[in-house]
Protein backbone atom coordinates (compact mmCIF):
# COMPACT_ATOMS: atom_id res chain seq x y z
CA UNK A 1 0.00 0.00 0.00
CA UNK A 2 2.31 2.50 1.23
CA UNK A 3 4.50 1.71 -2.13
CA UNK A 4 1.63 2.31 -4.34
CA UNK A 5 1.03 5.47 -2.56
CA UNK A 6 4.48 6.37 -2.99
CA UNK A 7 4.02 5.50 -7.03
CA UNK A 8 0.93 8.00 -7.15
CA UNK A 9 2.83 10.66 -5.20
CA UNK A 10 5.48 10.70 -7.95
CA UNK A 11 3.17 10.54 -10.78
CA UNK A 12 1.53 14.24 -9.31
CA UNK A 13 4.95 15.61 -9.12
CA UNK A 14 5.65 14.84 -12.57
CA UNK A 15 2.54 16.39 -13.75
CA UNK A 16 1.85 20.23 -12.56
CA UNK A 17 -0.95 21.67 -11.55
CA UNK A 18 -2.33 24.76 -13.04
CA UNK A 19 -0.42 27.67 -12.25
CA UNK A 20 2.96 27.33 -10.47
CA UNK A 21 6.23 28.86 -10.29
CA UNK A 22 7.18 25.85 -12.90
CA UNK A 23 4.18 25.36 -14.74
CA UNK A 24 1.39 26.91 -16.52
CA UNK A 25 -1.95 25.93 -17.92
CA UNK A 26 -2.51 26.72 -21.84
CA UNK A 27 -5.98 28.93 -21.36
CA UNK A 28 -7.01 27.71 -24.93
CA UNK A 29 -6.68 23.61 -24.23
CA UNK A 30 -5.96 23.42 -20.48
CA UNK A 31 -2.87 21.37 -20.84
CA UNK A 32 -0.46 21.90 -18.18
CA UNK A 33 3.50 22.75 -19.44
CA UNK A 34 6.15 23.08 -17.24
CA UNK A 35 7.20 26.67 -17.31
CA UNK A 36 10.82 25.02 -19.00
CA UNK A 37 9.18 23.53 -22.05
CA UNK A 38 7.44 26.28 -22.50
CA UNK A 39 10.15 28.78 -23.09
CA UNK A 40 11.72 26.24 -25.19
CA UNK A 41 8.90 26.97 -27.11
CA UNK A 42 8.83 29.64 -27.19
CA UNK A 43 5.74 30.15 -24.71
CA UNK A 44 3.72 28.13 -27.51
CA UNK A 45 1.27 25.68 -26.72
CA UNK A 46 2.74 22.28 -28.04
CA UNK A 47 -0.69 20.75 -28.63
CA UNK A 48 -2.78 23.31 -29.74
CA UNK A 49 -0.93 26.21 -30.77
CA UNK A 50 -1.60 28.69 -28.48
CA UNK A 51 0.26 31.50 -28.08
CA UNK A 52 0.31 33.02 -24.47
CA UNK A 53 1.38 36.53 -24.08
CA UNK A 54 4.80 37.64 -23.67
CA UNK A 55 6.28 40.14 -21.08
CA UNK A 56 8.58 42.80 -22.86
CA UNK A 57 11.55 40.84 -22.16
CA UNK A 58 10.79 37.99 -22.73
CA UNK A 59 9.57 39.21 -26.49
CA UNK A 60 12.81 40.57 -26.76
CA UNK A 61 14.69 37.75 -25.57
CA UNK A 62 12.82 35.65 -28.27
CA UNK A 63 13.31 38.22 -30.94
CA UNK A 64 16.81 39.70 -30.74
CA UNK A 65 20.22 38.02 -31.37
CA UNK A 66 21.86 37.18 -27.80
CA UNK A 67 23.19 40.53 -26.14
CA UNK A 68 22.42 42.32 -29.20
CA UNK A 69 19.53 44.27 -27.73
CA UNK A 70 20.44 48.06 -26.00
CA UNK A 71 17.52 50.15 -24.32
CA UNK A 72 17.04 53.29 -24.96
CA UNK A 73 15.17 56.17 -22.93
CA UNK A 74 15.16 53.78 -20.05
CA UNK A 75 14.56 56.51 -17.41
CA UNK A 76 11.23 57.72 -19.10
CA UNK A 77 8.56 57.95 -15.97
CA UNK A 78 5.21 59.27 -15.92
CA UNK A 79 3.45 62.12 -14.11
CA UNK A 80 0.28 62.35 -12.94
CA UNK A 81 -0.62 65.49 -14.87
CA UNK A 82 -4.66 65.04 -14.31
CA UNK A 83 -4.24 64.70 -10.54
CA UNK A 84 -6.65 61.37 -11.38
CA UNK A 85 -7.06 59.17 -8.02
CA UNK A 86 -5.23 56.45 -7.80
CA UNK A 87 -3.23 56.92 -10.17
CA UNK A 88 0.03 57.10 -8.59
CA UNK A 89 -0.88 53.93 -6.48
CA UNK A 90 -1.73 52.47 -9.40
CA UNK A 91 2.14 53.33 -11.15
CA UNK A 92 3.72 52.25 -8.06
CA UNK A 93 2.22 49.00 -8.46
CA UNK A 94 2.65 48.77 -11.72
CA UNK A 95 6.30 49.22 -11.59
CA UNK A 96 6.76 47.16 -8.69
CA UNK A 97 4.86 44.10 -9.77
CA UNK A 98 6.10 44.15 -13.45
CA UNK A 99 9.49 45.93 -12.61
CA UNK A 100 9.33 47.91 -15.20
CA UNK A 101 9.66 51.83 -15.45
CA UNK A 102 6.48 52.07 -17.86
CA UNK A 103 4.63 50.34 -20.49
CA UNK A 104 7.02 50.15 -23.39
CA UNK A 105 10.46 49.14 -23.80
CA UNK A 106 12.49 50.66 -26.91
CA UNK A 107 15.79 49.87 -27.99
CA UNK A 108 18.15 48.76 -30.86
CA UNK A 109 19.37 45.29 -31.37
CA UNK A 110 20.12 42.83 -34.25
CA UNK A 111 17.63 40.07 -35.68
CA UNK A 112 19.47 36.91 -37.21
CA UNK A 113 22.18 40.26 -37.77
CA UNK A 114 19.95 42.78 -38.97
CA UNK A 115 20.00 45.83 -37.21
CA UNK A 116 16.37 46.91 -36.34
CA UNK A 117 14.90 49.97 -33.80
CA UNK A 118 12.02 48.03 -31.69
CA UNK A 119 9.45 49.21 -29.35
CA UNK A 120 7.73 46.24 -27.12
CA UNK A 121 4.56 47.63 -25.56
CA UNK A 122 4.95 45.65 -22.28
CA UNK A 123 1.52 44.11 -21.45
CA UNK A 124 2.38 43.46 -18.24
CA UNK A 125 2.39 47.31 -16.81
CA UNK A 126 -1.43 48.18 -16.83
CA UNK A 127 -2.17 46.59 -19.62
CA UNK A 128 0.72 47.82 -22.30
CA UNK A 129 -1.46 51.05 -22.39
CA UNK A 130 -0.46 54.30 -24.22
CA UNK A 131 0.34 57.55 -21.90
CA UNK A 132 2.38 60.21 -22.74
CA UNK A 133 5.82 58.02 -21.94
CA UNK A 134 4.68 55.56 -24.36
CA UNK A 135 4.24 58.08 -26.56
CA UNK A 136 7.45 59.89 -26.32
CA UNK A 137 9.67 56.65 -26.54
CA UNK A 138 7.40 55.22 -29.52
CA UNK A 139 8.38 59.12 -31.48
CA UNK A 140 12.27 59.13 -30.15
CA UNK A 141 12.64 55.39 -31.23
CA UNK A 142 11.24 56.39 -34.93
CA UNK A 143 13.34 59.46 -35.18
CA UNK A 144 16.58 57.51 -34.56
CA UNK A 145 15.18 54.95 -36.56
CA UNK A 146 14.65 57.80 -39.35
CA UNK A 147 17.83 59.55 -39.04
CA UNK A 148 19.97 56.18 -39.38
CA UNK A 149 17.95 55.01 -41.94
CA UNK A 150 17.49 51.55 -39.65
CA UNK A 151 14.26 49.80 -39.73
CA UNK A 152 11.89 50.10 -36.93
CA UNK A 153 9.26 47.34 -35.43
CA UNK A 154 6.64 47.96 -32.72
CA UNK A 155 5.35 45.09 -31.19
CA UNK A 156 1.76 45.86 -30.06
CA UNK A 157 0.40 44.22 -26.98
CA UNK A 158 -2.12 47.02 -24.97
CA UNK A 159 -5.60 47.48 -24.00
CA UNK A 160 -5.44 51.33 -25.56
CA UNK A 161 -5.01 54.88 -24.11
CA UNK A 162 -4.20 55.29 -20.83
CA UNK A 163 -7.54 56.78 -19.11
CA UNK A 164 -6.03 58.09 -16.52
CA UNK A 165 -4.01 60.66 -19.04
CA UNK A 166 -6.95 61.71 -19.98
CA UNK A 167 -6.40 64.09 -23.12
CA UNK A 168 -2.81 63.50 -22.96
CA UNK A 169 -3.38 60.03 -23.76
CA UNK A 170 -5.80 60.44 -26.51
CA UNK A 171 -3.08 62.78 -28.49
CA UNK A 172 -0.33 60.05 -28.21
CA UNK A 173 -2.21 58.50 -30.73
CA UNK A 174 -1.81 61.61 -33.07
CA UNK A 175 1.68 61.79 -32.27
CA UNK A 176 3.04 58.21 -33.18
CA UNK A 177 0.87 58.38 -35.98
CA UNK A 178 2.76 61.68 -37.11
CA UNK A 179 5.87 60.28 -36.24
CA UNK A 180 5.18 57.52 -38.74
CA UNK A 181 4.65 60.17 -41.55
CA UNK A 182 7.71 61.52 -40.96
CA UNK A 183 9.10 57.99 -41.34
CA UNK A 184 7.55 57.98 -44.54
CA UNK A 185 9.21 61.15 -45.84
CA UNK A 186 12.48 59.37 -45.18
CA UNK A 187 11.34 56.39 -46.78
CA UNK A 188 12.53 54.20 -43.76
CA UNK A 189 10.79 50.69 -43.31
CA UNK A 190 8.45 50.48 -40.35
CA UNK A 191 6.99 46.87 -39.74
CA UNK A 192 4.06 46.47 -36.82
CA UNK A 193 3.51 43.19 -35.20
CA UNK A 194 0.38 42.96 -33.67
CA UNK A 195 0.06 40.41 -30.65
CA UNK A 196 -2.39 39.61 -28.25
CA UNK A 197 -4.10 41.64 -27.27
CA UNK A 198 -3.81 44.81 -29.78
CA UNK A 199 -6.97 47.21 -29.17
CA UNK A 200 -8.36 51.02 -28.33
CA UNK A 201 -5.89 53.73 -29.04
CA UNK A 202 -3.08 51.79 -29.97
CA UNK A 203 -4.94 49.63 -32.47
CA UNK A 204 -6.03 53.31 -33.91
CA UNK A 205 -2.41 55.00 -34.38
CA UNK A 206 0.57 53.17 -35.02
CA UNK A 207 -0.27 49.29 -34.61
CA UNK A 208 -2.49 49.65 -38.30
CA UNK A 209 0.21 51.93 -39.73
CA UNK A 210 2.71 49.29 -40.81
CA UNK A 211 4.44 49.07 -43.85
CA UNK A 212 3.67 45.65 -43.20
CA UNK A 213 1.58 44.18 -40.87
CA UNK A 214 2.34 41.05 -38.83
CA UNK A 215 -0.62 39.72 -37.22
CA UNK A 216 0.16 36.61 -34.10
CA UNK A 217 -2.08 33.63 -34.77
CA UNK A 218 -5.04 34.10 -32.56
CA UNK A 219 -4.67 37.89 -31.53
CA UNK A 220 -7.51 39.48 -30.80
CA UNK A 221 -6.82 43.01 -32.83
CA UNK A 222 -9.85 45.56 -33.34
CA UNK A 223 -10.63 49.14 -32.01
CA UNK A 224 -13.62 48.14 -29.32
CA UNK A 225 -13.63 45.03 -27.30
CA UNK A 226 -15.50 42.31 -28.22
CA UNK A 227 -17.69 42.91 -25.26
CA UNK A 228 -18.67 46.47 -26.10
CA UNK A 229 -19.56 45.32 -29.32
CA UNK A 230 -21.73 42.43 -28.38
CA UNK A 231 -23.83 44.71 -25.38
CA UNK A 232 -24.16 47.38 -28.34
CA UNK A 233 -25.74 45.01 -31.16
CA UNK A 234 -27.29 42.33 -29.09
CA UNK A 235 -25.88 39.10 -30.21
CA UNK A 236 -23.56 36.88 -29.96
CA UNK A 237 -20.40 37.68 -32.21
CA UNK A 238 -19.11 35.48 -35.12
CA UNK A 239 -16.64 32.68 -34.30
CA UNK A 240 -12.93 33.64 -34.53
CA UNK A 241 -14.17 37.80 -34.64
CA UNK A 242 -11.27 40.22 -34.38
CA UNK A 243 -8.70 37.48 -34.43
CA UNK A 244 -5.62 37.59 -36.25
CA UNK A 245 -7.38 35.50 -38.97
CA UNK A 246 -9.65 37.36 -39.04
CA UNK A 247 -7.99 40.67 -39.72
CA UNK A 248 -5.95 38.78 -42.38
CA UNK A 249 -9.44 37.43 -44.18
CA UNK A 250 -10.66 41.18 -44.03
CA UNK A 251 -7.35 42.78 -45.60
CA UNK A 252 -6.09 44.76 -42.36
CA UNK A 253 -2.94 42.44 -41.99
CA UNK A 254 -0.66 41.66 -44.71
CA UNK A 255 0.33 38.25 -43.03
CA UNK A 256 -0.35 36.36 -40.09
CA UNK A 257 3.21 34.51 -38.62
CA UNK A 258 3.47 31.83 -36.17
CA UNK A 259 5.68 32.68 -33.24
CA UNK A 260 8.29 30.07 -34.31
CA UNK A 261 8.76 31.84 -37.73
CA UNK A 262 8.74 35.43 -36.47
CA UNK A 263 12.10 36.17 -36.17
CA UNK A 264 13.50 34.64 -39.74
CA UNK A 265 10.15 36.65 -41.02
CA UNK A 266 11.39 39.69 -39.57
CA UNK A 267 15.44 39.19 -40.36
CA UNK A 268 14.40 38.32 -43.95
CA UNK A 269 11.98 41.76 -44.48
CA UNK A 270 14.85 43.78 -43.04
CA UNK A 271 17.07 42.29 -45.36
CA UNK A 272 14.78 43.40 -48.05
CA UNK A 273 15.04 47.31 -46.89
CA UNK A 274 18.58 47.12 -45.68
CA UNK A 275 20.31 50.37 -46.29
CA UNK A 276 16.70 51.97 -45.68
CA UNK A 277 16.37 55.61 -46.10
CA UNK A 278 15.85 57.70 -49.37
CA UNK A 279 18.29 57.23 -51.72
CA UNK B 1 -25.31 73.48 -9.32
CA UNK B 2 -29.20 71.76 -7.73
CA UNK B 3 -29.28 74.14 -5.11
CA UNK B 4 -28.93 76.92 -7.00
CA UNK B 5 -31.17 75.29 -9.47
CA UNK B 6 -33.77 75.07 -6.84
CA UNK B 7 -32.93 78.93 -5.62
CA UNK B 8 -33.59 79.72 -8.85
CA UNK B 9 -36.78 78.54 -9.56
CA UNK B 10 -38.32 79.89 -6.40
CA UNK B 11 -37.07 82.85 -6.65
CA UNK B 12 -38.87 82.98 -10.21
CA UNK B 13 -42.10 82.41 -9.11
CA UNK B 14 -41.12 84.47 -5.84
CA UNK B 15 -41.12 87.50 -8.39
CA UNK B 16 -44.53 86.55 -10.87
CA UNK B 17 -46.42 86.11 -7.05
CA UNK B 18 -45.08 89.68 -6.26
CA UNK B 19 -45.67 90.82 -9.94
CA UNK B 20 -49.48 89.34 -9.89
CA UNK B 21 -50.28 90.71 -6.02
CA UNK B 22 -49.00 94.31 -7.33
CA UNK B 23 -51.33 94.31 -10.59
CA UNK B 24 -54.25 92.56 -8.88
CA UNK B 25 -54.34 94.96 -5.44
CA UNK B 26 -52.45 98.34 -7.53
CA UNK B 27 -49.97 98.59 -5.19
CA UNK B 28 -46.33 99.70 -6.06
CA UNK B 29 -43.88 96.89 -5.25
CA UNK B 30 -41.23 97.57 -8.16
CA UNK B 31 -38.58 98.28 -6.37
CA UNK B 32 -38.87 95.10 -4.41
CA UNK B 33 -39.45 93.16 -7.72
CA UNK B 34 -36.31 94.89 -9.32
CA UNK B 35 -34.02 94.06 -6.14
CA UNK B 36 -35.39 89.94 -6.13
CA UNK B 37 -34.76 90.29 -10.40
CA UNK B 38 -31.39 91.26 -9.12
CA UNK B 39 -30.94 88.59 -7.51
CA UNK B 40 -31.83 86.02 -9.78
CA UNK B 41 -29.86 87.01 -12.69
CA UNK B 42 -26.88 86.79 -10.29
CA UNK B 43 -27.64 83.57 -9.07
CA UNK B 44 -28.37 82.41 -12.91
CA UNK B 45 -24.94 83.71 -13.96
CA UNK B 46 -23.52 81.68 -10.87
CA UNK B 47 -25.26 78.89 -12.07
CA UNK B 48 -23.65 78.63 -15.49
CA UNK B 49 -20.55 80.12 -14.97
CA UNK B 50 -19.81 77.06 -12.30
CA UNK B 51 -20.90 74.21 -14.07
CA UNK B 52 -19.11 70.70 -13.59
CA UNK B 53 -17.65 68.28 -16.04
CA UNK B 54 -20.91 66.04 -15.52
CA UNK B 55 -22.70 69.45 -16.56
CA UNK B 56 -21.00 70.44 -19.34
CA UNK B 57 -21.35 67.07 -20.89
CA UNK B 58 -25.32 67.50 -20.75
CA UNK B 59 -24.59 70.53 -22.27
CA UNK B 60 -22.87 69.35 -24.84
CA UNK B 61 -24.60 67.01 -25.56
CA UNK B 62 -28.02 68.77 -25.65
CA UNK B 63 -30.02 68.11 -28.95
CA UNK B 64 -30.88 71.76 -29.61
CA UNK B 65 -27.78 72.83 -30.05
CA UNK B 66 -26.79 73.56 -33.62
CA UNK B 67 -25.19 70.69 -35.44
CA UNK B 68 -22.52 70.56 -38.33
CA UNK B 69 -25.22 70.81 -41.12
CA UNK B 70 -26.30 73.95 -39.50
CA UNK B 71 -22.98 75.22 -38.92
CA UNK B 72 -22.16 74.41 -42.45
CA UNK B 73 -25.44 76.65 -43.15
CA UNK B 74 -26.04 79.51 -41.00
CA UNK B 75 -22.17 80.79 -40.91
CA UNK B 76 -20.67 79.84 -44.36
CA UNK B 77 -22.15 80.69 -47.64
CA UNK B 78 -23.34 78.57 -50.92
CA UNK B 79 -22.36 75.19 -49.19
CA UNK B 80 -22.25 72.60 -51.41
CA UNK B 81 -22.64 68.65 -49.68
CA UNK B 82 -19.94 66.69 -51.19
CA UNK B 83 -20.92 62.54 -50.48
CA UNK B 84 -18.99 58.92 -50.15
CA UNK B 85 -15.73 57.72 -49.72
CA UNK B 86 -15.89 55.96 -53.17
CA UNK B 87 -14.97 52.41 -51.77
CA UNK B 88 -18.50 51.32 -49.69
CA UNK B 89 -21.20 54.00 -49.05
CA UNK B 90 -21.78 57.47 -47.86
CA UNK B 91 -21.87 57.75 -44.18
CA UNK B 92 -24.29 59.36 -42.79
CA UNK B 93 -22.50 60.43 -39.44
CA UNK B 94 -20.42 62.37 -41.03
CA UNK B 95 -20.84 64.97 -43.19
CA UNK B 96 -18.80 67.79 -45.79
CA UNK B 97 -18.55 69.36 -48.42
CA UNK B 98 -17.42 72.53 -49.82
CA UNK B 99 -18.31 76.47 -48.81
CA UNK B 100 -17.54 79.88 -49.18
CA UNK B 101 -16.18 82.05 -45.95
CA UNK B 102 -16.04 85.26 -46.11
CA UNK B 103 -15.80 85.00 -49.56
CA UNK B 104 -12.94 82.32 -49.42
CA UNK B 105 -13.69 78.48 -50.45
CA UNK B 106 -12.96 76.52 -47.24
CA UNK B 107 -13.74 72.70 -47.25
CA UNK B 108 -15.87 71.62 -44.63
CA UNK B 109 -16.00 68.67 -42.20
CA UNK B 110 -18.13 67.29 -38.99
CA UNK B 111 -19.81 65.03 -36.86
CA UNK B 112 -23.55 64.97 -37.91
CA UNK B 113 -26.14 64.27 -34.27
CA UNK B 114 -29.71 64.27 -35.51
CA UNK B 115 -32.56 66.48 -33.48
CA UNK B 116 -34.91 63.44 -32.49
CA UNK B 117 -34.60 59.90 -32.19
CA UNK B 118 -35.54 59.34 -36.03
CA UNK B 119 -33.21 61.63 -37.36
CA UNK B 120 -30.15 60.02 -34.98
CA UNK B 121 -31.01 56.82 -36.14
CA UNK B 122 -30.26 57.80 -39.46
CA UNK B 123 -27.24 59.73 -38.59
CA UNK B 124 -26.30 56.70 -36.39
CA UNK B 125 -26.29 59.29 -33.52
CA UNK B 126 -22.86 61.19 -34.76
CA UNK B 127 -20.97 58.16 -34.86
CA UNK B 128 -19.20 57.72 -37.90
CA UNK B 129 -18.25 54.29 -39.35
CA UNK B 130 -14.91 53.71 -41.31
CA UNK B 131 -16.06 54.92 -44.09
CA UNK B 132 -17.07 58.31 -43.05
CA UNK B 133 -13.56 58.94 -41.72
CA UNK B 134 -12.19 57.36 -45.22
CA UNK B 135 -14.62 60.42 -46.90
CA UNK B 136 -13.59 62.84 -44.32
CA UNK B 137 -9.94 61.81 -45.42
CA UNK B 138 -10.99 61.88 -49.84
CA UNK B 139 -12.26 65.88 -49.11
CA UNK B 140 -9.28 66.97 -46.97
CA UNK B 141 -6.60 65.37 -49.86
CA UNK B 142 -9.10 67.20 -52.43
CA UNK B 143 -8.43 70.63 -50.37
CA UNK B 144 -5.04 69.95 -50.67
CA UNK B 145 -5.13 69.63 -53.90
CA UNK B 146 -7.16 73.21 -54.07
CA UNK B 147 -4.70 74.50 -51.42
CA UNK B 148 -8.27 75.37 -49.39
CA UNK B 149 -8.60 75.81 -45.67
CA UNK B 150 -10.20 72.83 -43.31
CA UNK B 151 -12.65 73.20 -40.98
CA UNK B 152 -13.54 70.37 -38.67
CA UNK B 153 -16.67 70.60 -36.25
CA UNK B 154 -16.00 68.01 -34.13
CA UNK B 155 -19.28 66.20 -31.87
CA UNK B 156 -19.43 62.53 -31.55
CA UNK B 157 -19.94 60.39 -28.78
CA UNK B 158 -16.84 58.12 -30.65
CA UNK B 159 -16.35 55.54 -32.93
CA UNK B 160 -19.27 53.28 -33.51
CA UNK B 161 -18.55 49.76 -31.72
CA UNK B 162 -20.32 47.87 -34.23
CA UNK B 163 -19.31 44.79 -36.40
CA UNK B 164 -19.26 46.27 -39.64
CA UNK B 165 -17.19 49.13 -38.17
CA UNK B 166 -14.54 46.24 -37.41
CA UNK B 167 -15.06 44.09 -40.51
CA UNK B 168 -14.48 47.53 -42.71
CA UNK B 169 -11.25 48.74 -40.48
CA UNK B 170 -12.06 50.54 -38.41
CA UNK B 171 -8.50 51.29 -36.31
CA UNK B 172 -7.21 51.30 -39.65
CA UNK B 173 -9.33 54.56 -41.02
CA UNK B 174 -8.86 56.27 -37.72
CA UNK B 175 -4.95 55.87 -37.70
CA UNK B 176 -4.50 56.36 -41.60
CA UNK B 177 -6.48 59.99 -40.95
CA UNK B 178 -4.20 60.41 -37.86
CA UNK B 179 -1.05 59.80 -40.46
CA UNK B 180 -2.52 62.08 -43.30
CA UNK B 181 -3.48 64.76 -41.37
CA UNK B 182 -0.07 65.30 -39.65
CA UNK B 183 1.28 66.28 -43.31
CA UNK B 184 -1.72 67.54 -45.44
CA UNK B 185 -0.46 70.88 -46.97
CA UNK B 186 -3.11 73.02 -46.08
CA UNK B 187 -4.31 74.96 -43.17
CA UNK B 188 -6.57 72.82 -40.63
CA UNK B 189 -9.05 74.08 -38.43
CA UNK B 190 -10.00 71.88 -35.81
CA UNK B 191 -13.24 73.09 -33.80
CA UNK B 192 -14.67 71.36 -30.66
CA UNK B 193 -18.56 72.21 -30.63
CA UNK B 194 -20.03 69.58 -28.90
CA UNK B 195 -18.88 65.76 -27.43
CA UNK B 196 -15.26 65.12 -28.24
CA UNK B 197 -15.80 61.62 -27.83
CA UNK B 198 -12.18 59.63 -28.35
CA UNK B 199 -10.69 58.15 -31.27
CA UNK B 200 -13.80 59.14 -33.20
CA UNK B 201 -13.39 62.43 -32.16
CA UNK B 202 -9.21 62.65 -32.91
CA UNK B 203 -10.15 61.02 -36.25
CA UNK B 204 -11.00 65.43 -37.21
CA UNK B 205 -8.45 66.65 -34.74
CA UNK B 206 -5.05 66.50 -36.60
CA UNK B 207 -4.51 70.26 -37.14
CA UNK B 208 -3.42 73.79 -36.83
CA UNK B 209 -5.74 75.41 -34.49
CA UNK B 210 -7.81 73.56 -32.05
CA UNK B 211 -10.83 75.94 -30.69
CA UNK B 212 -13.13 74.91 -27.94
CA UNK B 213 -17.26 76.04 -27.59
CA UNK B 214 -17.44 77.11 -23.64
CA UNK B 215 -19.74 74.28 -23.10
CA UNK B 216 -18.23 71.82 -25.23
CA UNK B 217 -15.94 68.70 -24.11
CA UNK B 218 -13.40 66.85 -25.23
CA UNK B 219 -12.33 62.94 -23.10
CA UNK B 220 -10.23 59.91 -24.50
CA UNK B 221 -13.44 58.01 -23.26
CA UNK B 222 -17.03 58.19 -22.03
CA UNK B 223 -17.07 59.45 -18.54
CA UNK B 224 -19.62 56.45 -18.65
CA UNK B 225 -16.80 53.84 -19.91
CA UNK B 226 -14.35 55.10 -17.95
CA UNK B 227 -16.70 54.62 -14.78
CA UNK B 228 -17.76 50.85 -15.87
CA UNK B 229 -13.80 49.73 -17.06
CA UNK B 230 -12.14 51.49 -13.94
CA UNK B 231 -14.68 51.49 -11.00
CA UNK B 232 -16.74 48.60 -12.51
CA UNK B 233 -19.28 50.63 -12.26
CA UNK B 234 -21.27 53.37 -14.91
CA UNK B 235 -23.29 55.04 -12.16
CA UNK B 236 -20.31 57.26 -10.94
CA UNK B 237 -19.90 58.37 -14.43
CA UNK B 238 -19.77 62.07 -12.46
CA UNK B 239 -17.23 61.45 -10.37
CA UNK B 240 -15.13 59.97 -14.09
CA UNK B 241 -16.85 63.54 -15.30
CA UNK B 242 -14.67 65.06 -13.21
CA UNK B 243 -11.42 63.01 -12.83
CA UNK B 244 -11.22 63.25 -16.96
CA UNK B 245 -10.74 67.17 -16.64
CA UNK B 246 -12.81 66.87 -20.22
CA UNK B 247 -13.78 70.77 -19.93
CA UNK B 248 -12.64 72.88 -22.46
CA UNK B 249 -11.90 75.26 -19.48
CA UNK B 250 -9.82 72.12 -18.05
CA UNK B 251 -8.06 72.18 -21.29
CA UNK B 252 -7.00 74.97 -21.84
CA UNK B 253 -5.06 75.29 -18.74
CA UNK B 254 -3.30 72.53 -19.65
CA UNK B 255 -2.46 74.68 -23.18
CA UNK B 256 -4.14 71.87 -25.14
CA UNK B 257 -6.90 74.31 -26.73
CA UNK B 258 -5.96 77.32 -28.44
CA UNK B 259 -9.19 79.39 -27.76
CA UNK B 260 -12.27 78.90 -25.72
CA UNK B 261 -15.34 80.31 -28.32
CA UNK B 262 -17.61 82.00 -25.94
CA UNK B 263 -21.11 81.15 -25.66
CA UNK B 264 -24.50 82.85 -24.65
CA UNK B 265 -25.13 82.75 -21.18
CA UNK B 266 -27.34 79.85 -21.27
CA UNK B 267 -25.15 78.02 -23.60
CA UNK B 268 -25.68 78.23 -27.32
CA UNK B 269 -28.60 76.23 -27.56
CA UNK B 270 -30.35 78.39 -25.96
CA UNK B 271 -29.72 81.43 -28.60
CA UNK B 272 -28.13 80.46 -31.91
CA UNK B 273 -28.17 84.18 -33.20
CA UNK B 274 -26.29 85.47 -30.34
CA UNK B 275 -23.73 82.71 -30.54
CA UNK B 276 -23.13 81.99 -34.05
CA UNK B 277 -21.41 85.40 -34.67
CA UNK B 278 -18.77 84.29 -32.06
CA UNK B 279 -17.93 81.49 -34.09
CA UNK B 280 -17.58 83.31 -37.40
CA UNK B 281 -15.34 85.63 -35.79
CA UNK B 282 -13.12 82.94 -34.25
CA UNK B 283 -12.83 80.98 -37.65
CA UNK B 284 -12.19 83.51 -39.90
CA UNK B 285 -9.44 85.38 -37.34
CA UNK B 286 -7.72 82.19 -37.02
CA UNK B 287 -8.31 81.07 -41.01
CA UNK B 288 -6.33 84.37 -41.75
CA UNK B 289 -3.46 84.17 -39.39
CA UNK B 290 -3.05 80.64 -40.70
CA UNK B 291 -3.65 81.41 -44.04
CA UNK B 292 -0.56 83.78 -43.92
CA UNK B 293 1.99 81.16 -42.93
CA UNK B 294 4.39 80.09 -45.56
CA UNK B 295 3.63 75.98 -45.70
CA UNK B 296 7.18 74.72 -44.18
CA UNK B 297 6.37 76.51 -40.96
CA UNK B 298 2.76 75.78 -40.96
CA UNK B 299 3.78 71.82 -41.20
CA UNK B 300 6.62 71.88 -38.64
CA UNK B 301 4.48 74.28 -36.22
CA UNK B 302 2.04 71.56 -36.57
CA UNK B 303 4.43 68.59 -35.85
CA UNK B 304 5.61 70.71 -32.72
CA UNK B 305 1.82 71.15 -31.86
CA UNK B 306 1.75 67.47 -31.98
CA UNK B 307 5.05 65.80 -30.66
CA UNK B 308 4.58 68.11 -27.89
CA UNK B 309 1.59 66.54 -26.43
CA UNK B 310 2.00 64.94 -22.86
CA UNK B 311 4.35 64.98 -19.88
CA UNK B 312 6.42 62.91 -18.07
CA UNK B 313 9.74 63.16 -16.17
CA UNK B 314 13.38 61.67 -17.16
CA UNK B 315 16.06 61.12 -14.53
CA UNK B 316 19.19 61.95 -15.50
Amino acid sequence: MALFRKTKYATMNARPSAQTDIASKCPSCKTIHFKEDLEKNLYVCSDCGYHFTLTAWQRIGITFDDNSFQELDARLTSLNVLEFPGYDEKLARAQENSGLVEAIITGKGRINGEPAYAGVLAPEFMLGSMGAVVGEKIARLLDKAGSEGVGAIIFSASGGARMQEGIFALFQMAKTSAALSRLNDKGVLYISVLTNPTTGGVSASFAMLGDVNIGEPGALIGFAGPRVIQQTIGQTLPEGFQRSEFLLEHGMLDMVVPRKELKATLARLLRFHQGGGRR
Amino acid sequence: MRDVEAQLTLLVEKIKDLKDFSQEQGIELGKEVEALEKKAAKLREELYANLDGWQKLQLARNAKRPTALDYFNLIFTDFIPLHGDRQFRDDPALVGGIAMLEGKPVTVLGHQKGRDTKENIARNYGMPHPEGYRKALRLMEQAEKFHRPIICFIDTPGAYPGLGAEERGQSEAIARNLREMASLKTPIINFVTGEGGSGGALALSIGDCLLMLENAVYSVISPEGCAAILWKDASLAKDAAAALKLKAQDLSEFGVVDEIVPEPKKGLQDNWDLGLPAIKEALVRHMDLLGHLPLETLLQRRWRRLSSQGHWQEEE
